[in-house]
Order: structure tokens, then sequence, then C-alpha cells
């Protein structure tokens, strides 16, 4: 044994901290901002245009005045300084909400059902929820047209028994059935209607608990809400319509919806809308009057089931054969076999498309201030920036147009998401 | 004991039309040609009822009458003694134009911001995801609007440009940022060997077309030698000689010279004039279409699974033959359908002109025309007709090009 050594290490070293260099942030900063000459160059050229952006911006908006009555008295206030005049905002509040003709004492009532819903699209949009709620959904149409029209209830009211008695009807029949259902429902339904309608007297909305409001008077954010959450729900059911229309094996049906489709899908938008304000009167009865807001949703529904029913085919296309093989052999019908089995399928896998329609439609209705509807970007370009007091204020009122759009169509766009993480049923 | 009987002989049942899988699709059929006839004669007869009584009736002469306004953009020689007919052509023009220029644009703001968003430097990704997210999220028409206010209420008017004390001066001395449009310089040919302008441009683009073919040609040879050899011969000389040297040849032959704009009583003369509507729909419909191609590059990029670039790698290509060789052809495979889907939504979206005041198709033929006249129906059919034919044309061609670079699999 060599006893000659003066110390033994007989316990381990105690592993060193790594280098400052090699942790913490100062590691990230290197490794994702400045990991190559490139990359630094990169980097500082970002930085650089983050800081002068935000030289613009910050200023303008902390500067900001809130309270005047013009932008004559905003210049006064802000003294050559940079600064933005948000007075518009505040003043024409009302205006860029609910357009300059809706009556100011209502303007409860499209709040009211802005509120009632969300109570409506919750039981839809989140699955936890009691199935009960989805009854409230199906009452929120007729809810809401009362509340925002106004008028007499009683036509709210038929049209919701038609579907009820429709709905009934074709639940004690189809079980005989299904085309007596279907068609009986049918009959039903427009029994109810044409009855009822024809019972409602004609001096019913002048003395009603809500005071009636013409379409033409609605405006405003509101309308691009409106005309994007109708739109998109009567589009839904078409879509589907159309997209298994497309699949079908029958050649007429085949070439009516594909017709249809490449149709809408082939031209602008701002065409069917100029359909809608100088064409689609002529092919209405002659003494019918349609109102434009109507003729307006009846084609941006057509343009955006057309779009959906793409989507939705992509969807039907994705499913594996087997299923469908699997759905015949089990002995449903093709209604059954779609209800139950492909289309729960297809829709999933076509959620994001269909999101995605809807956020591009959400955004398209901005084009009815084409046909001089006053939507949001109607009433700034018209009534507000052409008085003579805000003459002048774009960015601010641009700006806040688009923050309200960013913030409805980032939301949804992120529902979205959401919901595509939760609907991942399958194992990967 | 049993005796085999016949089946029962199947009469004919009013209700085998629905349940009888044979009958069954031909009664929905029939169903659904009566419903169509019906619903198609019920509109018909209301046009012609609603026609009758506003004393109207289809016709197309309307087209060959004087328009008599004016378009401030055109490409092709117009007045307001030209006809209806011209001014839609001017429109299909204008449209063309913009639609062309903005899919350039797009494409050069969309791959960049794609394949920037998946670049390793945080900083540049997450400036790159919100553009991304601010541009796709906010409607074109506001972007348009924007735009167009920038260019007509920021930009100073020409009167800025005079005198001694001018508070804006001329970019390089070439260029005008006007609120009336920018001006830039416009080549022209002092002894073209054709007389008119037109011929003397086509000649330039045919030298063009000719020198890529040449550098096909040559890339053509290259490959054949390295396949020979094994040794690919350098061919960035000779093809910048190709692009070149006939190219200059001919500018000095036919003698370029620049009509640079200058500024002239009230307002600046000479050069080309490319107006504030034009910008603003171009650079609107480029970045917002940008933001979307980002996406498709970006997911393009993303669906080559890693495997690709690590057998390249293994293979011992370098970072960029990788991307060259390897992952950009399969990108692109992934990314042209939906690419070409955003070019049709950008000639469908240029009909936004109308808002901005551009004279596209929309803004002559289905604005002031039909404003004019009032033939509402011939104008919006003629409309939908156009861009009805640009959507085919574009889907034609984009189905082509899908079975050209289809996956063929064993």
């Amino acid at each position: 044994m060599n006893t000659d050594i003066a110390f033994v290490q007989t316990e381990t070293i105690p592993p060193s901290p790594p280098p400052s260099s090699a942790i913490g942030p100062s590691k990230w900063i290197k490794d994702n901002l400045f990991s190559s000459i490139p990359n630094t160059i990169l980097t500082i050229v970002t930085i650089w245009l983050i800081y002068t952006v935000l030289m613009q911006v910050v200023p303008w908006v902390a500067n900001g005045v809130w309270t005047t009555s013009s932008l004559t008295e905003c210049r006064e206030v802000l003294q050559g300084k940079t600064g933005a005049c948000f007075s518009v905002l505040s003043e024409r509040w009302n205006q860029i909400l609910y357009g300059f003709k809706y009556p100011v004492d209502s303007y409860w009532r499209p709040n009211l059902a802005l509120v009632l819903l969300a109570f409506a699209a919750a039981p839809v949009m989140f699955f936890d929820l009691p199935r009960k709620m989805l009854i409230f959904t199906a009452l929120y149409p007729f809810i809401a047209f009362w509340l925002i029209w106004g008028g007499t209830i009683l036509g709210p009211l038929v049209a919701l028994l038609g579907f009820v008695a429709g709905g009934y009807t074709f639940k004690t029949l189809s079980m005989k059935s299904f085309a007596a259902g279907f068609f009986g429902a049918i009959a039903a339904a427009f029994a109810i209607w044409i009855i009822g309608g024809a019972l409602i007297p004609e001096t019913a909305s002048e003395n009603a608990w809500l005071s009636p409001v013409p379409s033409r008077d609605l405006g405003g954010f509101m309308l691009n809400l409106m005309l994007g959450v109708t739109c998109v729900s009567l589009s839904l059911p078409l879509g589907v319509a159309l997209a298994l229309g497309r699949q079908s094996n029958m050649p007429l049906i085949k070439g009516i919806s594909v017709v249809f489709i490449e149709f809408v899908r082939g031209v602008p938008l701002i065409t069917l809308l100029f359909v809608a304000s100088v064409m689609l009167a002529y092919f209405f009865p002659p003494d019918s009057t349609v109102d434009l807001f109507l003729r307006v949703v009846i084609m941006i529904t057509m343009f955006s089931a057309a779009y959906i029913a793409e989507v939705i085919r992509g969807g039907l296309a994705a499913l594996p054969k087997g299923q469908y093989e699997a759905a015949d052999s089990l002995g449903l019908d093709y209604p059954q076999a779609m209800r139950l089995i492909i289309l729960p399928q297809a829709l999933k896998i076509s959620i994001p498309g269909i999101v995605n329609v809807a956020v591009g439609l959400f955004k398209d209705t901005t084009l009815v201030s084409v046909i001089s509807m006053f939507d949001l970007v109607g009433m700034i370009r018209g009534p507000i920036l052409a008085s003579t007091e805000w003459n002048g204020v774009y960015w601010e009122l641009l700006g806040f147009a688009a923050l309200l759009f960013f913030i409805v169509c980032y939301g949804i766009s992120q529902y979205s998401q959401w919901l595509e993480r939760r609907l991942a049923t399958d194992h990967r | 004991m049993s005796t085999l009987t016949d089946p029962p002989k199947e009469s004919f049942r009013l209700s085998m039309l629905i349940y009888d899988t044979r009958y069954r699709s031909l009664t929905f059929q029939v169903i659904a040609a009566l419903v169509l006839a019906l619903s198609f004669w019920f509109l018909g007869n209301n046009l012609i009822q609603n026609l009758r009584a506003a004393g109207l009736n289809i016709s197309y002469s309307f087209l060959g009458d004087t328009s008599g306004y004016d378009i401030n953009q055109v490409l092709i020689d117009y007045d307001s003694q030209s006809t209806h007919l011209r001014a839609a052509i001017v429109g299909v023009l204008n449209t063309l134009l913009v639609a062309f220029f903005a899919c350039l644009t797009a494409t050069v703001f969309g791959v960049i911001a794609g394949v920037l968003r998946l670049s390793n430097n945080w900083l540049v990704a997450k400036v790159m995801s919100v553009y991304v997210e601010i541009f796709r999220n906010i409607p074109v028409l506001i972007w348009i609007i924007i735009i167009f206010t920038i260019m007509t209420a920021v930009l100073p008017g020409p009167r800025a440009f005079r005198g001694d004390n001018a508070t804006s001066s001329m970019v390089l001395d070439l260029f005008a940022f006007t609120n009336r449009g920018i001006y830039i310089p416009s080549p022209q040919f002092e002894s073209g060997l054709f007389a008119s302008a037109g011929l003397n441009w086509l000649l330039v683009i045919a030298f063009l077309i000719g020198s890529w073919f040449a550098t096909r040609r040559v890339a053509a040879w290259a490959t054949a030698k390295q396949e020979k050899t094994g040794e690919r011969p350098s061919t960035l000389f000779i093809n910048l000689a190709i692009w070149f040297v006939p190219f200059v040849l001919l500018m000095l032959i036919m003698g370029l010279t620049w009509d640079v704009p200058a500024l002239k009583g009230f307002n600046f003369q000479g050069g080309i004039k490319v107006g504030g509507p034009l910008i603003a729909l171009w650079f609107a419909l480029s970045i917002y279409t940008g933001a979307f191609i980002a996406e498709n590059v970006r997911a393009g990029i993303q669906a080559i699974s890693k495997g690709q670039t690590e057998a390249a790698s293994a293979l011992g290509l370098r970072q960029s033959r990788v991307m060259n060789l390897v992952v950009l052809p399969q990108a692109l495979r992934v990314i042209i359908p939906p690419l070409i889907s955003q070019y049709l939504n950008i000639t469908k979206n240029s009909s936004l002109a109308i808002a901005v005041g551009y004279a596209d198709i929309t803004a002559t033929l289905g604005g002031i025309t039909l404003n004019q006249t009032g033939r509402a129906i011939e104008c919006v059919l003629l409309l939908m007709l156009f861009y009805l034919t640009i959507s085919l044309l574009i889907s034609v061609v984009m189905n082509f090009y899908n079975n050209a670079v289809k996956l063929r699999e064993r």
C-alpha cells in the first residue's frame, strides 16, 4: 500500500453550477435572439421597427382626448402635441354601435338580445352545459326578432307555432312513414302560418308594447353582428344539405348542388349584394315588398352556404369508406346513417373550416356598406366622417372598427382551436 | 311433403316509389325536377311581370351607346365619348392589372412571413405571428380604406413640392409621392424598331422569354454533363450573360430613355401616374392575402415530416440543399393548391375597388354604367359572367397543375 499520499478524496465533489452563459435568461437570449450573425441583424432590425411603431402609437394613445365635441376643440386641447381625438368615439358611440336611426330609447332591446345570444349560443358552443338549455336556443330567434324589430309579438309567435306544429306532425307521422311525416310537417307549418298571418290584425303593430322598428333603421356594428349571426346559422343546414347533395348518386340532385356551389363560389360577394340591391326585387311577386335587409340575408346565406358545403364535403370525403359500409351493414337507412354515423364525424373534421368560413363571412358583412347600408364601415364613411365636427378623424374611427372586428374574429378562432383540442378523441 | 311454388308475382304498389330502393331515387329526382321547374317558372313569371310593369326589356344594346363618363386610370385609349362596352373592357383590364400585381406581392409577403414565422429567432417569429393574426382578423375593406386614407390624407399635395421652401421633395428626384397618386419614371424608346410602343414592348418581352428558354437549355446541358462526369459545371455567369447581354444590347439599339415626372404648374407631368386608389387596393390586397398565404406556406413546410430533413442530412446534403432539393419541392405540392385559391380570392376581392373609386369592372360596368343606363339585370349578369369565367379558368389551370404534381405511388 502506498501510504505517502497526503490527501484522499473520499466523497464526490458536488457538481459546480453551469456557467451563466449556459442557463437562464442569458442562454435563452443567446439561443433565440443572437444565435448567428443574420439572426442578430434580424433581431436588431425588428427591435428598431417595434420601437419606431411604439414611439408613434404610444404618445398618440396616451395624449388622447375623450371629452370634446369636435375635431377643432380636440386640436385646441392638444395644442400641437401628437394625440388622438377619441372624443369622436365617446360622442358618436351610439351611432357606431346602433346606426343613426334606431330609436334611442330602445337601445336596451338590441343590448338584451345580445346578452340573450350569449345564453342561446352557450349550449351549442360548450357541450358540458345541460342539454335543456337548447330549448332556449330554439326559442332565441323568435325572441331576438321580436326584441330588435319590435311590433306585435303575434308575428314571431305564429312563426314559432308553425315550427312547433310542423315538428309535432313530423314526430307523430314519421313513425309510420318518413315521407308522410316530412310533407305533413311542411303542410302543417304552412297552414299555421297562413291562418295565423291572416288572423293577426293589421293594426296590431301600432299599439304594441315594443314600438316597431323598420329594417332600414338598423345600422352600426349591430347590423354586422346581426348579419353575421343570422347568415351563419341559416347557412349551416343549407350547407350540409348542399354537401350531401353533391355527394349524392342521383344525377339531378348532384347537378343542382354542383352548379349552385360552383356558381356562387365563382363570383365575388359584391356582385351577389348587387343582385340583392338592384336585381332580386324583380324576382319577387309584383306587389310584394321584400325589404333590403331580408334580400341581403338571402344572398349572404347563399354565399356562405356554398363555402360551408365545400368544407363539409371535405369532411365527408375524409371519412373512410368503411364507415359508410358499417352503417349500411347495421341496416340503417340513409337519414339514420347520416344522422348517427356519418355527419357527426364529418362535421367534427370540418369544424376548423366552418369556423374559418364563419369568420370570413363576419368580416365580409362590412361589404354591405357598398350597397349603402349603414353598417359599422358605412356609418364611419358616411354620416360620421361627413359631418362638419368630425371631418378628418380617420385613425381613431378606423382603428376602433378594426379593433372591434379583431376582438370578435380572434375570439372565434381561439374558440375553434379550443374546440379542436376538445374534440380530438382519436388516439395519437 | 312440400311443393315449391313460384314466389308471389310482385305487383307494383304506389308505396314502392318511396320504400323500394329501385324506384326511390327516381321519385326523389322527379320531385326535385318538379320543384326546380316550379321555382324557375315562379321566378321567371315574376320577372316578366315586373319588367312589363316597369316598361323594361332585356337588351344588351346599351353596350354600344356613348358612356359619357371619364375614367382616371386607363390602360387603353378611352374618353367619355367611348362606348359602355369599351368602359367595361377598361374595367376588365384594370381588374386584371390589380389582381396580377397583388398576386405577385402577396406571394412575396406571404412567403417571407411564412418562412420567418418558423424562424428560430423568437422575436421575429412572434412579430410575424402578430402580423398574420392582425391582418387575418380585420376585414379587407377596412384595410383598403385605411391605406386609401394614408394615400389621400397623409401624403402631401403637389403644391407642397413647389417653391424654394418646399415641404416635400421627390425621392431620389425620380419618384413623387403625392396625394393624387405616385409618379414614377416611365421608360421610352427613342429609336424603337417599330412605330408603336406596344410592339416595341412585345419585342422586349419576346427577348426575355427567349432568354428564359436559353437558361432552361443551359440547365439541361449542365445536368447532362453532371450525370456523365459527376461534376456540375458552374452556370451562374453563363446565365447572367444570357439574361443581360441581349437585353442591354436591345435597350441600347432602341435608345432607352426615362421620362422623369416633373412639377409643372399645379401638378406633376410626365412619367407614369399610379393613382391612389390603385395603390390602396393593390397594397391592401397584398398584405391581407399575404397573411393567409403565410399560413399556407407555414403549414406546407410543417407538413413535410422531420424524417425527410433528417434523411437528407444523413445523405450529407448541406442545409441549403436540404431546403432546396428535399423540403421545398415536397412542400410546394401542399402549398400550391391553397395558394391558387388565394389568387382567386384576390381576383374576387379586387371588386372592392368600388369602395375607393378604382375603375375596375365592378366600378365601371356594375357601378356607373348600371346607374346611368338602369340596366341592372344585364349589367349584373355580365359582371357575374366575367368573374365566373376567370374563376373557372383558374380552376382548370389548378386541376392541370394538381394532376402534374400528384404524388405517384407504386
